[in-house]
């Protein structure tokens, strides 16, 4: 990176400033306070469902296992009232057994993540290959990592490079790029890291929390820090970027929570699966017991509910 | 027919569980009419070991902990031992003996309890007494403060077998040590029963762990446990001595009562604030004051 | 943010665009969620001496309101002076022969005692809280309450710990003291008063604001349940005159005042010329500072924090910001933002954030001085919002383009209104943040470590807070500089205002 760069960087960096936080932790407090109650709850644990991108990435991950993860994504529950998920999020390797049980042009989409995930160590050339393949293979959005080597080394001009990279690759595809917030630690280099891929993606595409594979993932608080950052960003070009917390959330208390921060942080506009999704698996079926909780008035046992994955 | 009541078997309190020595070992202990009373666990220096493995483990938690949360728990168990007094002066009596030695055992558990509050009641103000501001010469702002060692070992003494103990290792937790105490070997009961008050106080797993059994086979390890940063303890001179050998080639802080002297445990002079500083450490800081 | 457009890679934004905007509508709206808790109220509440309800000789009551929905509460006893003077009696007579006499580790345990049962009871005290005062119950909930139950729990363990007061001296309670709290942290400000006057071994007579006397009156049962030896405790309930009346009295050694400046100067002419000791606290015109470097988004949230928490009723809020010139409209437009989210209802909502205002007078206060920061020419914001039709409500409000010369950065409002000033340098931030009569507490938000300790330096208040706002402890002293009053409350520094030097 060039002495030119290098200055570039510090002043964007200077410029979204640094994040406090004890500060952050307050706000998302305030969040936990919150009481949501009847037609309330009931349209945040209905819009969750619609957030959800049903995840199933494990070593063993078969065909079947996948098919069946596709007929859950599509019909949740019995329940007439419960819509489908927003998409299914596999490894490349199984998008297109994802694809044929979906069918072509399917409401639920197809994510695959690519480049390498979950740690992104291989060679650039191999990355996107992976990417279009699958996207050739049906896949409607990609997950991708940053290289968090680069980036904590002060590689900034690399990292935001490779992104680019993927976004062309992506043709028509969605992009939630990943910026593994657990490696990245701290929350001004959270903040640091979002502006960096917020600026080479297009609207619509996505921030993404985390892989699900360390073992911090999405929290109140790095969720706080991402959305502060997309709004800023929003507010001063006017370009709506997407956010996916992924990975952590596995009760329908917590996603309630994660809906708050949204809405009292973006507003409307983001409270919706173009905007907002969950990476998450056990969360769906937690959501489904609260809704039939709601609907009858009792409290649900979890074998009521068809299981489908159990990643994260 | 009278009816037969259940025995209680003794385990030790480490961990946050109730366990057996892993030597599988037990001595056994009498009543005041000499009958046979309960097997105590005979922990080895193995048991000791883990001890220090699960003291460590809860030392940072227990050291994050708000001191007002460390007050409320030492509260609580001070709670828990006032309520459950008149089984721990039976736990200390062993029987029904004469009712002199009731009352001092009786007395012996209410100073506990007023041991525990007086520490409780410090947990939260040691600091301003302790730290400090210090006005340098420089435009600095210098603050001293205190910090917990880390993993403390206590060696209880026979006489005041549960006063004794809590007098030494209260002052330690207090501040966020962890401990690994040796109860008294020659009235180890009330040390089993302090287990169970101490698993319902709210302190968490590991933060005290209390080991019954002959002070030959164990005071050795305790002196050389590398990880064991200070000790706190009543010893004979021939233990203190080799605590000391074994403290010099970790640089152990060493706090020996002697044995010898007979410690009146109730006085005031055996709860203060010097008993907490004993395990503490001092950090000072400097920044520069500017704009 | 222009400096995202020099970025080599992108730029999204059109020229002829509209701003872009956020939505806070009502796409998701929460459902009301009432807390169901009973506050168990009675009807009337009796004086509180030598440790048993008594009705006034002169069988007068006055009513409490709910500031919410203006219905009465309670009808609560009026002490005249006959009572003022049993009240006074009784607490010299428990501390010539009980308190007085009693080891430390003893007195103690009655507070450690009364802090445990007010935990006990915390929901319902929340509860009695905010419907007699007006704040939310989210507030009295998670703040007032167990803040109280902590501010006796700390206390209590210094009641035997005296030898370290004070270095190298002695110290030996004063005796009887009197203290008047106000109406803003009804319970807290009890809790405040009480514990370290009990601790040091004093015996008190203490008298609630008029329009909160009901948790006052519900400590009084803990004290009861407590065993607490008759007389340490009392309580005598009234408006201004009985305020005198116990701030008057011969008998006691000491009296506290937490209140206005104005009343704190009538009570220390009235004390001139007598040998009593006094701590004050009185008013604030608080400064919160914002530095170009600051964690923007954390600093919006503590200004918030500084000025509507508590519906602004707080003598240490943060009600004028000081916001470096370089970031102002940043700070003001994210404000905005953060504003349009705020709930303001029915305190007994468990969404609500800022709720009634204590009582009609003062909402007339409040007001009127809004009106005349309007008529001053500053630029008025207030968030669209339904009030509640029934109670005294007030929409949080910030006045932007003020200078010191309005009367809105100048007097205490004592209300959900912030006062906005801009500075370009720190020594004229200090300037202005010093330019008051008062002197309780300011807010300091930078990145930069050096510059906290400078401003703390240099500020002339009794707490600086540095990237946080409105936060307490029971270990950390509280007080006001100049006419903020004087003496500390809580720490080390604030046990020495109840003891003697021997």
């Amino acid at each position: 990176m060039n002495a030119g760069q290098s200055a570039s960087f510090r002043r964007l960096f200077d410029e979204v400033g640094p994040v406090d936080a004890v500060g952050i932790e307050e706000r998302v407090a305030k969040y936990t306070t919150r009481s949501i109650k009847k037609s309330a709850k009931l349209w945040g644990l209905r819009t969750a469902v619609t957030m959800v991108d049903l995840t199933t990435l494990e070593g063993k991950d078969t065909p079947g296992k996948v098919a069946s993860l596709c007929q859950k994504a599509v019909h949740p529950s019995d329940d007439p009232t419960v819509p489908p998920v927003a998409a299914v999020c596999v490894y490349p390797a199984m998008v297109r057994h994802a694809r044929r049980a979906l069918g072509p042009g399917a409401k639920v989409r197809i994510a695959s993540v690519a480049t390498a995930f979950p740690s992104g160590q291989t060679a650039l050339v191999t990355r996107l290959a992976e990417v279009r393949r699958a996207v050739a293979d049906g896949a409607d959005e990609i997950d991708m990592v940053i290289n968090r080597g680069a980036f904590l080394a002060g590689e900034f001009a690399k990292v935001q490079d490779e992104i680019a990279a993927v976004v062309a690759a992506c043709g028509e595809a969605t992009l939630k790029v990943i910026l593994e917030v657990s490696e990245l630690e701290t929350y001004d280099k959270i903040r640091a890291a979002s502006f960096l891929a917020m600026s080479v993606i297009r609207p619509g595409d996505f921030i993404k929390t985390s892989t699900g594979k360390t073992t911090l993932n999405a929290t109140l608080g790095n969720n706080q820090v991402m959305l502060e950052a997309i709004r800023d960003f929003y507010l001063a070009t006017g370009t709506a970027i997407a956010m996916k917390p992924a990975g952590g959330i596995r009760s329908a208390k917590q996603a309630l929570q994660f809906l708050i921060a949204v809405k009292e942080t973006l507003g409307d506009a983001w409270l919706n699966n173009k905007r907002y999704r969950f990476g998450a698996s056990s969360l769906l079926n937690d959501l489904l017991r609260q809704i039939e909780k709601e609907r009858t008035g009792a409290y649900q046992a979890p074998y009521y509910f068809s299981e489908a994955a159990e990643s994260y | 027919m009278s009816r037969l009541p259940i025995t209680k078997t003794p385990k030790v309190y480490v961990g946050g569980a109730f366990i057996r020595s892993e030597s599988a070992r037990v001595f056994p202990i009498r009543d005041a009419a000499g009958h046979f009373f309960a097997n105590i666990p005979q922990c080895t220096r193995k048991d000791l070991r883990n001890a220090v493995e699960a003291a460590a483990k809860a030392g940072p938690g227990w050291a994050k902990r708000t001191a007002y949360n460390r007050g409320q728990i030492l509260y609580r168990l001070g709670e828990m031992l006032e309520a459950r007094a008149v089984e721990m002066t039976s736990a200390i009596t062993l029987g029904a003996p004469s009712p002199a030695r009731v009352r001092a055992a009786a007395r012996e558990v209410a100073a506990t309890v007023d041991r525990l509050i007086y520490y409780a009641g410090w947990a939260d103000k040691y600091e301003q007494v302790l730290g400090n501001v210090n006005p340098v010469a420089a435009p600095y702002f210098n603050f001293t403060v205190t910090e917990p060692m880390g993993v403390v070992g206590v060696i209880a003494p026979d006489a005041a077998p549960l006063l004794g103990l809590v007098s030494l290792l209260a002052p330690a937790i207090v501040s966020g040590n962890t401990v690994v105490a040796l109860a008294s070997e020659t009235h180890p009961y009330a040390a089993i029963l302090l287990g169970e008050m101490l698993a319902t106080s709210d302190l968490p797993g590991g933060v005290v762990n209390l080991l019954t059994g002959f002070r030959r086979e164990i005071v050795p390890t305790f002196a050389t446990h590398t990880h064991l940063r200070a000790i706190s303890g009543v010893a004979k001179a021939d233990e203190r001595k080799a605590l000391k050998l074994g403290a010099a080639e970790s640089v152990k802080r060493t706090h020996l009562l002697k044995a010898e002297a007979k410690t009146d445990w109730f006085a005031s002079r055996a709860q203060s604030l010097e008993a907490i500083r004993d395990t503490l450490e001092f950090k000072t800081t400097w920044h520069p004051i500017g704009a | 943010m222009a400096s995202l457009n020099t970025l080599p890679k992108f730029s999204a934004r059109r020229p002829g665009r509209p701003a872009p905007e956020l939505i806070f509508g009502d796409l998701w709206t929460y459902d009301p969620a009432p807390e169901t808790a009973d506050p168990k109220l009675k009807a009337r509440y009796e004086l509180f001496i030598n440790g048993r309800f008594i009705a006034p000789k002169s069988g007068k009551y006055f009513n409490s309101i709910n500031p919410a929905n203006e219905q009465k509460l309670a009808e609560i006893a009026l002490a005249g002076p006959a009572e003022v003077e049993a009240a006074y009696r009784a607490a010299q007579r428990a501390f010539d022969t009980t308190w007085g006499r009693m080891p430390g580790a003893e007195r103690a345990k009655y507070l450690f005692r009364i802090a445990r049962l007010l935990q006990d009871r915390a929901r319902e005290f929340a509860v009695a809280e905010t419907m007699d005062g007006g704040k939310p119950i989210k507030e009295s909930r998670d703040f007032d309450v167990p803040m109280a139950a902590a501010h006796f729990f700390y206390h209590a363990g210094w009641a035997d710990k005296l030898d370290y007061v004070a270095p190298g001296r002695r110290v030996a309670p004063l005796g009887v003291v009197g203290q008047v709290i106000p109406w803003n942290f009804p319970l807290l400000m009890c809790a405040w008063k009480l514990a370290p006057a009990l601790a040091m071994g004093n015996c008190v007579v203490l008298k609630p604001a008029e329009t909160t006397s009901i948790t006052a009156l519900k400590l009084a049962e803990i004290i009861q349940d407590a065993d607490l030896p008759p007389g340490v405790v009392n309580i005598v309930t009234g408006a201004g005159e009985t305020g005198a009346a116990v701030m008057g009295h011969r008998i006691p050694a000491k009296v506290a005042f937490t209140g206005s400046t104005e009343v704190g100067k009538i009570i220390m002419r009235s004390l001139a010329g007598t040998d009593k000791k006094m701590t004050m606290e009185l008013g604030g015109k608080a400064a919160n500072i914002i530095f170009d470097d600051a964690p923007l988004d954390q600093a919006v949230e503590g200004i918030i924090n500084g000025i509507f928490f508590n519906q602004g009723h707080v003598c240490c809020a943060g009600s004028r910001l000081l916001v470096h010139e370089p970031v102002a409209g940043r700070v003001v437009a994210k404000l905005k933002q953060r504003m349009k989210v705020l709930r303001v209802g029915d305190p007994l909502d468990k969404n609500t954030d800022i709720g009634a205002i204590n009582s009609k007078e003062q909402l007339t206060r409040i007001t009127a001085l809004v009106k005349s920061g309007v008529k001053e020419g500053a630029g008025l914001f207030q968030p669209a919002c339904t009030l509640p039709a029934k109670g005294w409500y007030f929409p949080p409000t910030i006045f932007t383009g003020v200078s010191m010369s309005h009367r809105i950065a100048r007097e205490e409002i004592f209300g959900p209104v912030l006062s906005i000033l801009t500075f370009r340098t720190p020594e004229e931030a200090v300037e202005k943040a010093n330019n008051t009569a008062y002197g309780l507490s300011a807010g300091v938000w930078t990145d930069k470590g050096s510059r906290i300790l400078k401003m703390s330096t240099e500020l002339k208040a009794g707490v600086v807070w540095a990237n946080t706002y409105n936060k307490f402890d029971p270990t950390s002293p509280f007080g006001g500089y100049k006419e903020s009053g004087f003496g500390r409350e809580g720490g080390r520094q604030g046990l020495l205002d109840y003891c003697r030097l021997v």
